[in-house]
């Protein structure tokens, strides 16, 4: 086992002969940090989550994982919830998948509907929740296996900012509890810092990595972390390779 | 009181237009046969009640038939090439070309086919063709249109093909199965309806044969009556589904 969860090394992707939209990449996660992934719309930073998730192959280098069967989850821009499952019994979905009995799965689902807040909500349908209601029940689908690599594609972006501060602070919280490693891709600079102990940052597609930055301060985020110098000073930093990597034409 | 206004106005016109139909066909001395008056039709309506009502029974219950032979075979298809691409490439053009061809151009063959003693089941099976292809791609749509991130989240928990067609493609394809259902009973009244013209016997009592009946009779109002059964008919059924249809939904997303 290397000191990685997930790495991807000289990874290109390609759609179509010669049309690349992602790579070369050099990328490997470790265990139990939180890094985020941000960059201009389309260059490739959900191409780059799928291929490590192993949900699509890359036309050049390699995906090393070291992660075994069901210890990766994902959650998506959108909730993806089956509308014709209540909430509890959608989170149950991965472990029925992987073949556990229904009432060990059900038990579990309970447990992580209620680490998310949403105990009172597990017999309704997706179609009875809130925006972000929704997105905790995707969340705690996401955990209830104990992932040790979770990969989250944006999950915030359809919220408005309130709720997306405070789902902000629930991943966080969740993450304390059992560190998964976590890869984070948001097109908000500020998400991803607060998010983040280590954001790095992709070019305009051909997505390449144009710079990678370290956050300081502990994690999870105290109260008020939003307003210190060190905060804004790091959301300057990666805004400013933002912008560099914005200039390069392929 | 806007909303009795809403539900008097549709049948105040229907009145309005009854009355100026009955009136210009007395002012003009129209002939019976030609054109009879809303009173006779009435009448025929109330005296021919029982023939009408045995022989829209009769073709309510070929197109029912006909429903759930179509239903069945369309889902069953639907199914196999859900399986198998290789499957789905073979059928389709078969499927557009026997889509694309009118019922009526062969409905002589399956007469000939079904037995010139049983006209029912030309009928039948002539309706169940019409009413095959609402349900067959409603069926193949809904089994294709699960939501594709969930179809990468069950990539990533390793599900294999059974589990993915029962837990994720089948309840996807429910609400496209609801609307194929709902246009395909509509057509098959319809199909029931042009069947029972084409096979011409009055060995199935349908509906259809009365109007010609009548037709051949000269009994104008008794078309009348026979042809607002008809859409009386058509009418209840269409409301039926797609309450049906509704609540349908309803279950499937909870609300």
């Amino acid at each position: 086992m290397g000191p990685f969860v997930a790495e991807l090394a000289q990874v290109e992707v390609e759609y179509g002969a010669g049309n690349r939209v992602l790579g070369p990449v050099d990328l490997a996660l470790a265990p139990g940090q939180i890094t985020a992934l941000v960059g201009p719309s389309g260059c490739g930073k959900s191409t780059a989550l799928r291929l490590l998730a192993g949900l699509e192959p890359p036309a050049r280098g390699e995906v090393r994982r070291t992660t075994g069967k069901g210890e990766t989850s994902v959650v998506f821009q959108a909730p993806t919830l089956a509308p014709w499952l209540s909430a509890q019994d959608n989170v149950a979905l991965p472990l029925e998948l992987s073949g556990q009995p229904r009432a060990s799965a059900r038990d579990r689902a309970k447990a992580a509907l209620a680490r998310v807040g949403l105990s009172a909500s597990a017999e309704a349908r997706p179609a009875q929740l809130s925006g972000g209601m929704a997105m905790r029940v995707s969340l705690a689908r996401a955990l209830v296996t104990e992932p040790r690599l979770l990969l989250l594609d944006e999950p915030f972006a359809a919220l408005d900012e309130i709720t997306r501060r405070v789902l902000a602070d629930d991943v966080l919280r969740l993450w304390a509890e059992s560190r998964p490693a976590i890869i984070f891709v948001t097109h908000n600079v500020e998400e991803a810092v607060y998010m983040a102990s280590r954001v790095v940052v992709l070019s305009r597609g051909p997505g390449q990595i144009a710079g990678e930055l370290t956050v300081p301060g502990p994690a999870p985020r105290p109260e008020g972390f939003r307003t210190t110098e060190a905060f804004r000073a790091t959301v300057e930093a990666v805004s400013r390779v933002l912008a560099k990597g914005m200039e390069t034409t392929p | 009181m806007s909303r009795l206004v809403d539900a008097l106005a549709p049948l105040a016109l229907i009145f309005a237009l009854l009355a100026g139909w009955e009136i210009a066909c007395r002012v003009l001395d129209v002939p019976a046969y030609f054109l009879p008056t809303p009173s006779a039709v009435i009448t025929s309506l109330w005296t021919d009640a029982p023939t009408l009502l045995i022989s829209a029974g009769n073709t309510l219950a070929m197109a029912l038939a006909a429903l759930i032979l179509a239903s069945l075979a369309a889902q069953l298809l639907a199914l196999l090439v859900a399986l198998s691409p290789i499957l789905e490439r073979a059928v389709k053009p078969l499927a557009v070309v026997l889509q694309v061809t009118p019922v009526v151009a062969i409905a002589p063959l399956v007469v000939i086919w079904a037995g010139i003693d049983h006209p029912e089941r030309a009928i039948i099976a002539l309706a169940a063709v019409v009413a095959f292809f609402p349900i067959f791609s409603g069926a193949v749509t809904g089994l294709k249109a699960a939501d594709p991130d969930l179809e990468r989240l069950f990539d990533l928990y390793g599900a294999g093909r059974l589990k993915r067609l029962l837990r994720l493609r089948l309840p996807s394809a429910v609400p496209f199965l609801l609307e194929g259902h709902k246009v395909a009973a509509g057509l098959a009244l319809i199909g029931a309806v042009v069947a029972e013209f084409v096979a011409g016997s009055g060995g199935a009592q349908g509906l259809a044969w009365r109007i010609l009946e009548a037709g051949n009779r000269l009994q104008t109002a008794r078309m009348f009556a026979a042809l607002v059964v008809l859409g009386l008919m058509g009418a209840v059924l269409y409301a039926g589904l797609a309450r049906l249809e509704r609540s349908g939904l309803r279950w499937w997303r909870g609300r």
